[in-house]
């Protein structure tokens, strides 16, 4: 398997307040990676790591090879899209949302016009085109959010809470599409859930964060069934222990 | 003559004015509209870039700038009036550049008044823009330069806002141009009332000096057309504020 990622004990603090510390893992390529764990963890600072929105306290973090992904933030950036846990909207329309990546990409208008169209029947919002953004419903949004992360088809997508605002049905309408993207274009999927039952639906491997640290990194299998730390299955069977 | 009837009087005789596209009150309305136009489109060529600057560069002596632009916000008109004068008669420093009682004079002093204003209001727009509508920009592949356009976008209504208001102060403001244009009319008289074509003369300096001759029915005539101008540009910025 080929290593995309590698996280050599990253720490990251906010003022006094540290958040993750010594952090090490690794992720493949073409894997979907869940990161689980109690709300305040840290699983969305630790998207926002590996999208460089955030800069490491201390700690290394090393994209496709490149020593330091951080030195070259625009070129890795410019690989990974992540869907945040509350999408901002530009105050436009659906169309000018979703082909956002594609313009500042200067993709061609006739392009842009096709694969926006696409992706909005994707997620299920075709014909929403013309509909100003402002206006979409909650679920509405993140679907919008959802089609303006995957139309420029990037190398990894960072997803936070994908679901979080939808029905069961857009529910599996959404994880049928990151299934897909995986299968069908090698994408890296690298999630952020406390859905336990969606990780396991979709996820490969689960990284499991506790108090700050990664108590357990394994394959899907390993961890519903057999996880290494008791912790791990604490967290899984609902019993929260701190 | 009652007090009604003189009014009223008065009233129909500035409409009759307006409507007759009076030349003398046609070409004072001209250069109210074009020194505060053109004011008003060098202040927001040098308040956006300057808004951005402050938003999204650092650089020394950024607070002092902030400082300079909220105290120019609240600058009394006539003290950049005489500012410029003093910068611009014959002796002062800018004398050789000869714009005492010109139109240039009265697009400087309306420039150092307006800047300000568009900056300040156009600070608060772009500050209105979310942190989070950046890091979409950054997370789906944008650089520098997209966050500057999309916040410019995000912003837009706030900056349109922003520059009707400088306008809006510009065509209303008389101290600074009453001192640095002269309120000065062609000698002769054009469309029996008033004087000659207007050269620095404006709608308020021309309101001052006309109802000061007493010639009520040709300073209300101005006084429609400034307010339907005022109110115009207000109506226009109310628009763009409901939309944001
Ligand atoms: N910019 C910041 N400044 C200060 N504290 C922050 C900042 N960002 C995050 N935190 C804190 O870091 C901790 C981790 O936050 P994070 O959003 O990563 O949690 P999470 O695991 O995604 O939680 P949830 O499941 O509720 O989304 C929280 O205690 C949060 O308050
Ligand atoms: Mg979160």
């Amino acid at each position: 398997m080929e290593e995309l990622f590698r996280i050599e004990n990253l720490s990251k603090s906010f003022g006094n307040k540290k958040v993750l510390q010594n952090i090490n893992l690794k992720i493949f390529r073409g894997e979907i990676f869940a990161f689980m764990g109690p709300s305040g963890v840290g699983k969305t600072t630790m998207l926002r790591l590996l999208n460089l929105l955030e800069t490491p306290t201390s700690g290394k973090l090393i994209f496709n090879g490149n020593d330091d992904a951080i030195l070259q933030k625009n070129y890795v950036m410019r690989r990974m899209s992540m869907l945040f846990q509350r999408p901002a909207t530009f105050n436009t329309s659906v169309f000018n949302n979703v082909a956002y990546g594609l313009v500042i990409r200067r993709v061609d208008k006739k392009t842009i016009e096709k694969k926006v169209i696409d992706a909005l029947a994707l997620v299920g919002l075709a014909g929403y085109e013309k509909q100003k953004a402002l206006t979409l419903s909650g679920g509405e949004a993140q679907r919008m959010a959802f089609a303006r992360a995957i139309v420029f088809k990037p190398d990894v997508l960072l997803l936070d809470e994908p679901t979080a605002n939808l029905d069961p049905a857009n529910v599996a309408k959404i994880e049928d599409i990151i299934r897909k993207i995986r299968s069908e274009l090698g994408t890296t999927i690298i999630m952020a859930s406390h859905n336990i039952y969606q990780v396991r639906r979709i996820a490969d491997r689960v990284g499991i964060l506790l108090n700050g640290e990664l108590i357990e990194v394994n394959t899907k299998e390993q961890i519903f069934t057999h996880p290494n730390d008791a912790r791990s299955y604490a967290f899984i069977n609902g019993e929260f222990i701190y | 003559m009652g007090s009604v009837d003189f009014l009223v009087q008065g009233i129909i005789k500035a409409f009759e004015l307006i409507f007759s596209l009076n030349p003398y009150i046609m070409s004072i309305t001209g250069v109210s509209i074009r020194v505060s136009g053109t004011a008003t489109i060098l202040a927001t060529l040098t308040a956006i870039p300057l808004a951005f600057a402050i938003s999204f560069m650092q650089f020394r002596g950024k607070q002092a700038l902030i400082t300079l632009i909220n105290t120019g916000l609240g600058l009394p008109s006539v003290f950049v009036g005489l500012f410029v004068f003093l910068m611009i008669v014959p002796i002062g420093p800018f004398g050789f550049l000869d714009m005492v009682y010109t139109q240039k004079a009265m697009i400087l002093a309306q420039f150092i008044l307006i800047t300000p204003i568009i900056t300040g209001i156009s600070l608060a727009a772009i500050k209105a823009v979310p942190q989070s509508i950046i890091e979409t920009v950054y997370t789906l592949g944008g650089n520098e330069k997209d966050v500057v356009i999309a916040t410019l976008k995000e912003a837009r209504f706030g900056i349109i806002t922003a520059v009707l208001a400088g306008l809006g102060r510009g065509l209303a403001e008389v101290g600074a141009i009453l001192i640095v244009g002269g309120n000065i009319a062609r000698t002769g008289s054009v469309g029996g009332i008033g004087e000659g074509l207007s050269e620095t003369r404006t709608l308020t300096t021309a309101i001052t000096s006309e109802t000061s001759k007493g010639d009520l029915s040709t300073s209300i005539a101005l006084g429609i057309i400034l307010i339907s101008l005022v109110l115009s540009v207000n109506i226009l910025a109310n628009y763009f504020q409901r939309r944001d």
